[in-house]
């Protein structure tokens, strides 16, 4: 046995042991914050945790509702306004969209996926909350500060442009052409052919891109957090602030090791959305996984 | 469809316009040469270089753990492993659910390893949460690229007597360099504006600091830490954060692609 065949031998071993972690790492996430919070879900029953609306960690009462509330009405804001421009967007970048015009679009997605959650929030605070105040909340004779479930939600859904529409790109180009032509060749128009033929085809991987763009907006913390208004109530209307799960973990990381069973809580909010995520994630990923083996 | 192929490029340059508009005139040499003095967050004199520092020290940092142990996973995935390997596949997925996972939940993960190890809210911290943040984005742009070197090139190193190992580093990654460098570049920049994974991690502090133990500043915080003060000067200092980190963010972004076309021609097609 020479040297070359020692580090092709011991090499490879240790990048296995590499491979190996880097997919434990998720159990071991998992497993961590499971840990964390079972102090919590030692002492509260899970659908008081889940369902109570009381939250006042001083007196010991943990009821995560308004806080799972928030986070719904505001990703549910967020899906209506996301998920039509994004999938019009990805229909034309695919059918429609020639070389150059692919060129110009391309980038900006790219740059959309690259700004900082912060430099969103920055943005919602100068331009949508002043919108929302000042426009959209006196059209509906009602008064809000502009720190609302639907600030909220705008700037989520533009965040989440970008995954919507790469994954859904992706997808719609792994329908084949010959179904495109077989459907142009029996007189259909263009349209026709997208709508009846080439979405219907793509349709599993299309739900599954817009699901890992919800997944996204579930755990967008920063943004959510300086535009929400994070007020700790049941939200009424899309003028009333919310208060999302990790808006909640981070605003209150400084005080979680001062109260009993706070720090627990907080894991516990932390484990909610890393169930929520890894649920959808992975259902969605398996559904992409499958149409790509489909095509080859 | 072209109103909403409007409405998403008209957003990204309604926030850049946004961010410049209203960061350019808060720019001052000071912002970026100064820590913050004494008084700063009560409009006080000094800049936000503490944080700049910081955040580099961190992502750099990050980068290069999370390169360490990224590109060897990702080319094991792709030279070790067949195409129908089972293994890959359950990685590639649980890789795929890692990148869609919150990073306040990566906070939250890293500051329970940091309890469990003892360590303090610290640069070290940071780089744990943060390198956990990029590390599968890393793997899966890389794998990407990887995944691309045509099949002939590798048998080709096979045929005149290189063993995998060597065919790995030799062959395959000179030919996806570039891949590789902006794929770093990609979770460089992911790394460098993340906030809600250092929040409990790295602390802040308003020295500049180069101890892995210490707390740092990073920009992200420092943007909302200025933003959440009642004094307009000082939420102007945010904004002109917010354009600085804008501003690294783009120079990031550009050069990965400018790497990606300019060297991308040295490559066996």
């Amino acid at each position: 046995m020479n040297g070359r065949r020692l580090v092709d031998n011991i090499g490879g071993k240790l990048m296995l042991v590499l491979t190996v972690l880097s997919g434990v790492l998720l159990l071991l996430m998992a497993w961590g914050l499971v840990a964390k919070s079972s102090a919590i879900l030692s002492l509260k029953p899970l659908d008081t945790l889940l369902f109570s609306g009381n939250w006042n960690p001083l007196r010991g009462e943990f009821g995560f509702f308004p806080f799972i509330a928030g986070t719904i009405w505001v990703v549910g804001v967020a899906t209506v306004i996301a998920v039509p421009v994004s999938l019009l967007t990805a229909i034309y970048l695919s059918e429609y969209a020639g070389r150059k015009i692919k060129g110009i679009v391309n980038p900006f997605i790219d740059l959309l996926a690259g700004i900082p959650s912060v430099v969103y929030g920055v943005w919602g605070v100068l331009m949508i909350v002043p919108f929302v105040k000042n426009y959209i909340a006196p059209l509906y004779g009602t008064f809000s500060s502009g720190y609302c479930v639907l600030t909220a939600g705008i700037v989520l859904a533009v965040m989440i442009f970008p995954v919507i529409i790469n994954v859904s790109v992706e997808v719609l180009n792994m329908v084949p052409r010959e179904v495109r032509e077989a459907s142009l060749s029996l007189g259909a128009t263009k349209w026709q052919t997208v709508k009846k033929v080439v979405l219907r085809r793509a349709m599993p991987g299309v739900i599954a891109a817009n699901v890992l763009g919800i997944a996204r907006a579930f755990g967008e913390t920063m943004a959510v957090l300086m535009v929400a208004g994070n007020v700790a109530m049941i939200p009424k209307s899309l003028m009333d602030p919310a208060y999302p799960l990790p808006a909640l973990i981070a605003n209150n990381y400084g005080e979680m090791l001062s109260i009993p069973l706070y720090d627990s809580a907080l894991f516990f909010a932390a484990l909610l959305l890393f169930a929520v995520v890894f649920f959808f994630n992975l259902v969605s990923r398996a559904v992409l996984v499958r149409i790509e083996k489909g095509i080859r | 469809m072209l109103l909403s192929t409007a409405i998403v490029m008209f957003s990204l340059l309604l926030i850049l316009g946004t961010i410049v508009v209203k960061g350019l005139p808060a720019l001052s040499l000071d912002m970026i040469t100064k820590a913050p003095e004494s008084g700063y967050y009560l409009g006080g004199g000094g800049g936000i270089l503490n944080a700049i520092v910081g955040s580099l020290l961190l992502a750099a940092g990050a980068s290069v753990v999370s390169m360490i142990f990224g590109i060897p996973v990702a080319l094991y995935l792709n030279i070790y492993l067949t195409r129908k390997s089972k293994l890959a596949e359950v990685i590639r997925v649980a890789l795929d659910v890692m990148c869609g996972v919150p990073s306040i939940v990566y906070g939250a993960f890293g500051f329970a390893i940091m309890l469990y190890l003892g360590v303090r809210a610290s640069l070290l911290g940071g780089i744990i949460a943060v390198s956990l943040l990029i590390m599968p984005v890393m793997i899966r742009a890389i794998d990407e690229v990887v995944r691309l070197v045509p099949h002939e090139l590798i048998e080709a190193s096979y045929s005149v007597g290189a063993n995998r190992f060597e065919t790995v580093f030799k062959v395959v990654v000179r030919q996806t360099l570039p891949g590789i460098i902006s794929a770093v570049l990609l979770g460089f920049g992911r790394g460098i504006g993340d906030a809600a994974s250092v929040l409990f991690t790295t602390g802040f502090t308003d020295r500049i600091s180069f101890s892995l133990l210490e707390p740092v500043a990073t920009l992200p915080l420092a943007i909302f830490f200025q933003l959440g003060t009642p004094l307009p000067e000082v939420q102007q200092r945010a904004y002109a954060s917010a354009f600085i980190l804008t501003v690294i963010i783009l120079v990031l972004s550009l050069s990965a692609r400018f790497l990606v076309s300019r060297y991308g021609r040295h490559m066996v097609k």
